[in-house]
């Protein structure tokens, strides 16, 4: 009996030390490229943006194998606090710097360049069972969505009379998300002021779930989560003044779908540019990230945009050896 | 008669209500694994432990996840077990009674109770920024070795209290000092419900994301950690990741890395109950 047990944690053991080597294996067999580059990149910041830098780095992986580079998820504003610190070279925002933030970079020395790198789009859905809704102009969401309607705004006739007179369920991110900071600014006008009894959640997938299974339901997140939940829910169509439109690349491109898009951005430390590493890094991000923003569900930016941000970019690490 | 029928039919609805809560919670706990199983099972591979984390699901794995775990797993223990035991040594046998002592236990027990996140604060300020590691391996398993040293220190205090006064008498009778009785009979005879004090500690420290990701865990590292100054990931941070994609593979990964979070758990469960049952029948 004992000696049974030993055998099965020494087998334990043994698997694991496999592990070990497996891994170390793994890393060498990637490392067949001219002009290596070595060192590490410390990125962290936004969720929002997390899937995009995350497919840039491992893309980056398969050229610069002996470059770590490792991504944290402290959100746009727990990053920028590491950034201002000094303690990230990049950093991942669904917003641009605030000014508390740019006076903490001020405070330690820190000057960086912001690169607009994609957009996200926000969707707003309902049931797929909803068949009263056509499309929402943007003061009927505000109607809904702002402080004021709490205990009032309860039913769908409240928002257009012959909608049905039946409860109106919303669904939305929790308060600490930039997805829901980036809402209430476009909606309502403040960021950060809205009704407080709406069902919130920090997964968004609980969302998905909770506006499919209730034919009376209302909500917005991420358009990457429509588009992987296509089947199950309906996306409402927001007309600004301006017809009512519908959220996809095209719309978000040419600005129309509007204010529910956003640019999304990555900050870059000066004092890492002057290592060859981050350049590299940040230039093949440039030229990579209009598929692979694509590919994890974002939107993006068009060529001369890329373009431009490249110019300004150069022009960035330029200066700065020159200044140095 | 009635009265009697009365306490019977009472008695008959506490053994029922018993056996209700009973099940309530293994139910639960069995149709929760029994989803993960079906979701996880049929993603967990040998590619799955090896792979690095990738945007594509079917391509991403768990293992600098993992390794991060196993490296936060050794490295709280290294710090957490001499800590804790000294202080229970000390607690049991040498602090004078009184005022102190009692303080002293009340604000061990308080400790236990304190949410996980707050402990992450501490670490944060504490080790990642005062002492200037960083968002490294070793500021993780300290802050984490704080989380679990209450729980070893009650633990052990148990253990420490259930060795037989005789064997201590007998001990001392023989010219043994206080250090020498502690060393070569307390604690050997402690050391099942020491072990299983530490083990179950390190149950609840291996599920641990909030408190990590306060001080500095990553989400994306695609290299194992080498030494105790590297930076990491740990499991519940890749599983939290995962499950909050829109990509519904990533839910699966999710399912399947959730499965080796509990394998661990449960195996480290498992080892703690096979020390106590050898301790037991080797002090009987």
């Amino acid at each position: 009996m004992k000696s049974k047990k030993l055998l099965v944690i020494s087998m334990l053991l043994i698997s694991m030390l496999n592990l070990l080597s497996c891994g170390e294996n793994q890393t060498k067999d990637n490392s067949a490229t001219a002009d290596k580059l070595s060192g590490s990149i410390k990125i962290d910041g936004s969720s929002t943006v997390y899937p995009i830098t995350e497919a840039v780095a491992e893309e980056f992986r398969a050229v610069q194998s002996e470059v770590q580079i490792t991504i944290g998820v402290s959100g746009t504003g727990g990053g920028f606090k590491k950034f201002g610190r000094g303690e990230t070279d990049i950093s991942n925002a669904s917003r641009l710097i605030k000014d508390s933030e740019k006076e903490l970079c001020k405070e330690n020395n820190i000057n960086y360049i912001g690169l607009e790198i994609a957009y996200d789009g926000m969707a707003v859905i309902m049931s797929p069972e909803n068949d009263w809704v056509d499309h929402l102009t943007v003061e009927e969401l505000k109607k809904i969505w702002q402080p004021e309607a709490q205990d009032k705004i309860k039913k769908w006739n409240q928002i257009r009379p012959n909608w049905p007179d039946k409860e109106i369920h919303l669904f939305g991110p929790g308060t600490a998300s930039g997805t829901y900071d980036y809402f209430t600014e476009a909606i309502v006008g403040k960021s950060g002021s809205s009704r407080g009894d709406y069902t919130a959640s920090e997964d968004d997938n609980v969302l998905v779930q909770g506006i499919k299974n209730d034919k009376y339901s209302l909500g917005f997140f991420g358009l990457a989560y429509y588009e992987e939940n296509k089947d199950i829910l309906k996306l409402v169509p927001i007309d600004n003044g301006k017809g009512a439109v519908l959220p996809s690349e095209a719309t978000v491109i040419d600005g129309t779908y509007a204010p529910l898009s956003r640019p999304i951005y990555i900050y870059v430390n000066q004092t890492a540019v002057s290592r060859p590493e981050v350049v590299a890094f940040v230039n093949f991000y440039l030229n990579e990230v209009k598929t692979l923003a694509k590919e994890v569900g974002y939107i993006p930016m068009q060529d001369a945009e890329y373009d431009e941000s490249k110019k300004i970019f150069s022009t960035f690490v330029e200066t700065h050896k020159t200044t140095k | 008669m009635t009265n009697i029928q009365l306490n019977r039919a009472k008695d008959k609805m506490f053994a029922t209500w018993g056996v209700v809560s009973t099940f309530f919670g293994i139910i639960l706990l069995a149709v929760f694994i029994i989803f993960i199983l079906y979701d996880g099972l049929p993603r967990l591979s040998w590619q799955f432990l090896v792979s690095l984390p990738s945007r594509k699901p079917e391509n991403a794995g768990v293992y600098t996840a993992m390794m991060g775990t196993i490296w936060i797993l050794g490295l709280t223990l290294l710090f957490a077990l001499p800590l804790g035991i000294a202080a229970a040594v000390y607690l049991e046998e040498y602090i004078p009674k009184g005022k102190f002592a009692t303080i002293l236990e009340i604000n061990i027990s308080n400790l236990a109770g304190v949410p996980s996140i707050i402990y992450g604060l501490l670490g944060l300020q504490l080790f990642a920024r005062t002492m200037k590691f960083g968002g490294n391996l070793l500021a993780g398993s300290f802050t984490l070795s704080l989380l679990i040293l209450p729980i070893i220190i009650v633990a052990t205090r148990e253990a420490i209290r259930a060795v037989p006064s005789s064997i201590k008498d007998a001990s001392f009778a023989l010219g043994a000092t206080k250090w020498q009785t502690i060393w070569l009979q307390v604690l050997p005879s402690a050391f099942g419900g020491i072990m299983t004090g530490l083990i179950l500690a390190l149950s609840r420290a291996v599920g641990e994301a909030a408190p990590l990701i306060v001080v500095g865990a990553l989400a994306y590292v695609p290299f194992a950690p080498k030494s105790p100054m590297d930076e990491y990931s740990v499991l519940p941070i890749q599983i939290f990741n995962w499950i909050s994609r829109p990509q519904h593979g990533f839910v699966v990964n999710a399912a399947a890395a959730i499965i080796i979070l509990l394998v661990i758990t449960f195996t480290m469960n498992a080892i703690a109950v096979f020390l106590r049952n050898k301790h037991q029948k080797k002090t009987n």
